[in-house]
């Protein structure tokens, strides 16, 4: 190995800093979505190298489904107040009442879908023409056929046939009024790739990632936290298990894995070894049908 | 451990998603709960074996049709290398789906159906790997077990390929016999095919050199954003953000900012939020330069001794991306790295056949031709050929009204 070769990490690194400041040349109002999980919290590592010493040439923006993890919400203060950034905050709960949406109900009642109201009402009010996200292709199957730089028109739609070519390394973001483009800067990272970074680059995480005892419920071999947000059956008993977060989403569809990993080695020892998806652990909302997110992105959803 | 990016080509049904599903599943990358989704899926197929095709496409419309229509990328590491796969349509209607899997790509494999040999797909498949200058070919003829594992059948094909390869100038190509169904020579050499010397698909795939293949002799950063922070510890900062392309720059170095043609030397480097004495591609980083000169994206930073050439006249193989035809006289966004300029099609000279490379008269191009133009942009643009260097040779096209990407161009 010569001097000048570089580490898959450096390569997905460079690729994702240079992916961001196309954005930050190419657009007027960018938005990194940020969700306190750990793609985004490594987006955010990311565009420090991409802008300090400068500012991010964009805020921070939060879709609060009003069901997150307080950990997580503590964190996204923390790290917006220490980085001195801008975040904006929307609720999903003031949505559902200025809109008078229905609140989906049952055991689960996921405010997923509804997340995508109140983002594009974030989108249309501050006039934000890019919005950065963590998706990975890695995550799911429509993703993998997902453009780094995703055109969705004024409903937030994605259509997945009529994408544009993307060659070499030269994004094309210009848009018509009223569109706007979902960028994805780890597009090409995997989620063991995105745990190997956060080790190398000596990244803090909220402390759900790291193992804990918490009070779940068994769910179809599931454990999803007891919180305020899920309604108990007569038949639920609760467990008190030591667990940790692969993915950080909403309480009420995001699961947790068993396991006393309670430092970034050994959680990635356990991703080395695991032998399932993280949509598939920890994603309750996924399972619905074989075109599941192909169909939540194509009404605008992330 | 590095990085590795390549394409698979060949036509509908020889077998690329299968043997994508093959690598994944051979190298457990394959969860479990992804192979449960495809095992229901292969039943209703009324297959026996599990469908290896399913983790690949991805779209409603794939699955329904049986066919892959958009790149699906796909991801797996061995202990050697990170791979990124593009796995991309075969058929002639998505050529353009093929070559922006390939404008990235450090190596193609090209699938052959043992039975069938070098087909008139195998041809445009392999003229689409000369053309975006994909560094590593591997021919891999596929479904040996439905040819009894033959040598004599493996050998015939290799000797029709490399008359293709030497008429397109490919000259690294590597032949592979396997089945991608029964895992033959995919991750361990099978015994099915004791005849055969070289090494299995995988090991081949984990040895390739491709650090070579990253340019460091001719240095270009082209700027994508300036820094300056503007607070008071730090009113003078003003830093060239972008991605050295290809070269190395040092401190110190004489530089020429094109197309201008200032000249400065550069003061400081910051990789990564510290400052060092050198860069090197593929790295970002952030330049400084001594003199005060107007710099805005789009510039290219190169080296005063090693300079791109700077002109508005550009010869170009175009392989056309839009449903509406491209005739004599249009006129389009030409973005070149993070530089947007327009441009006018001035001449084309001919349509070039990508089944037989034939050269015919036109004065249109349709979806998924390639055609050679003459290009006149209103401004001059730093570029270099792309053959020389992939880097700073390929351009993309956007129509102004639509702004969808509409052409690829390899500037001659
Ligand atoms: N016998 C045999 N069949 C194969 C092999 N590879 C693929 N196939 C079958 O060929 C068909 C087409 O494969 P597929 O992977 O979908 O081809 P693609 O269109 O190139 O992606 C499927 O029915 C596969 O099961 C092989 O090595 N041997
Ligand atoms: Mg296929």
């Amino acid at each position: 190995m010569s001097k000048y070769s570089l580490d898959y990490l450096d390569h997905l690194e460079s690729e994702a800093i240079h992916i961001f400041r196309e954005v930050a040349g190419q657009f007027e109002r960018p938005a990194l979505l940020f969700s306190g999980g750990k793609d985004s919290i490594t987006l955010v590592q990311l565009a420090l190298k991409a802008f300090r010493p400068g500012k991010f040439p964009f805020p921070l923006v939060h879709i609060d489904t009003g069901h997150n993890f307080p950990e997580a919400l503590k964190y996204r203060d923390e790290l917006a107040e220490r980085l001195g950034e801008k975040l904006i905050v929307r609720n999903v709960e003031d949505t559902i009442k200025a809109k008078n949406l229905t609140e989906p109900k049952g055991k689960f009642a996921s405010r997923n879908a509804l997340q995508t109201f109140t983002l594009l009402d974030t989108i249309e009010e501050f006039k934000f023409d890019a919005c950065i996200g963590g998706a990975r292709r890695d995550e799911e199957k429509a993703r993998a056929k997902e453009r780094i730089f995703s055109v969705r028109d004024e409903f937030g739609q994605w259509d997945p046939k009529l994408q544009r070519p993307e060659l070499w390394n030269t994004y094309n973001g210009r848009i018509n009024k009223g569109e706007n483009v979902r960028v994805f800067p780890i597009s090409n990272w995997t989620e063991l790739d995105v745990w190997n970074y956060i080790r190398r680059e000596k990244i803090e995480l909220p402390s759900i990632y790291f193992s804990h005892e918490r009070d779940v419920i068994d769910h179809e071999g599931q454990l999803v936290a007891v919180s305020d947000f899920i309604k108990l059956d007569a038949t639920d008993t609760v467990l008190k298990k030591t667990v940790r977060y692969r993915t950080v989403g909403d309480m009420t569809c995001t699961a947790a894995v068993e396991s006393k990993a309670d430092n970034i080695d050994d959680i990635i020892s356990e991703i080395t070894a695991t032998k399932t998806s993280e949509r598939g652990e920890t994603r309750i909302d996924d399972k619905v049908s074989e075109a599941a997110m192909e169909d939540r992105k194509k009404n605008g959803y992330f | 451990m590095d990085l590795l990016r390549f394409i698979t080509a060949g036509s509908v049904d020889d077998g690329k998603s299968t043997l994508i599903g093959r690598l994944l599943y051979d190298s457990k990358s394959i969860m479990i709960d992804q192979l449960e989704a495809i095992e229901k899926q292969s039943k209703n197929k009324e297959q026996g074996e599990i469908d290896l095709a399913l983790l690949t496409d991805g779209l409603r419309a794939e699955r329904e049709q049986g066919i892959t229509i958009d790149v699906a990328y796909k991801y797996f590491s061995t202990p050697k290398r990170k791979f990124i796969i593009a796995d991309a349509p075969g058929h002639i209607q998505y050529t353009r789906n093929m070559v922006t899997g390939a404008s990235t790509a450090d190596l193609a494999i090209i699938l052959v159906d043992a039975r069938n040999g070098v087909v008139e797909q195998t041809r445009r498949h392999s003229i689409i790997a000369s053309l975006l200058k994909i560094p590593h070919v591997v021919v891999a003829v596929n479904k040996m077990d439905l040819v009894n594992y033959s040598q004599d059948v493996y050998n015939n094909i290799v000797i029709d390929y490399v008359e293709v390869a030497k008429s397109l100038g490919l000259n690294d190509v590597t032949y592979i016999p396997l089945s991608a169904m029964y895992g033959d020579n995919i991750v361990e050499k099978s015994e099915k095919l004791a005849w055969y010397e070289g090494p299995s698909l995988l090991s081949f795939l984990e040895s390739v050199e491709v650090e070579q293949d990253i340019n460091l002799t001719d240095p270009r950063f082209p700027v994508q954003y300036v820094i300056r922070p503007q607070t008071d510890d730090l009113h003078d900062y003003r830093g060239y953000a972008g991605k050295v392309i290809s070269g190395i720059y040092k401190k110190g170095d004489a530089i020429t900012v094109l197309p201008a043609g200032k000249t400065s030397k550069i003061q400081k480097i910051e990789h990564n939020g510290v400052e060092v004495d050198e860069v090197f591609a593929p790295q970002s980083a952030i330049l400084h330069l001594e003199d005060d000169i107007d710099i805005s994206r789009g510039d290219v930073i190169a080296k005063s001794d090693n300079l791109p050439k700077t002109t508005q006249e550009l010869d170009v193989v175009l392989c056309w991306m839009d449903n509406k035809p491209l005739t004599t006289g249009n006129k389009y966004l030409l973005q070149i790295n993070s530089r947007v300029v327009k441009s006018v099609i001035k001449e084309i000279e001919y349509k070039l056949d990508v089944n037989t490379l034939q050269k015919t008269d036109a004065t249109s191009a349709g979806l998924n031709d390639v055609i050679k133009v003459k290009i006149k942009t209103a401004s001059p643009i730093p570029y270099d050929s792309y053959s020389d260097l992939r880097e700073n040779g390929g351009a993309i096209l956007i129509d102004e009204t639509s702004h969808v990407t509409v052409g690829a161009c390899m500037i001659q």
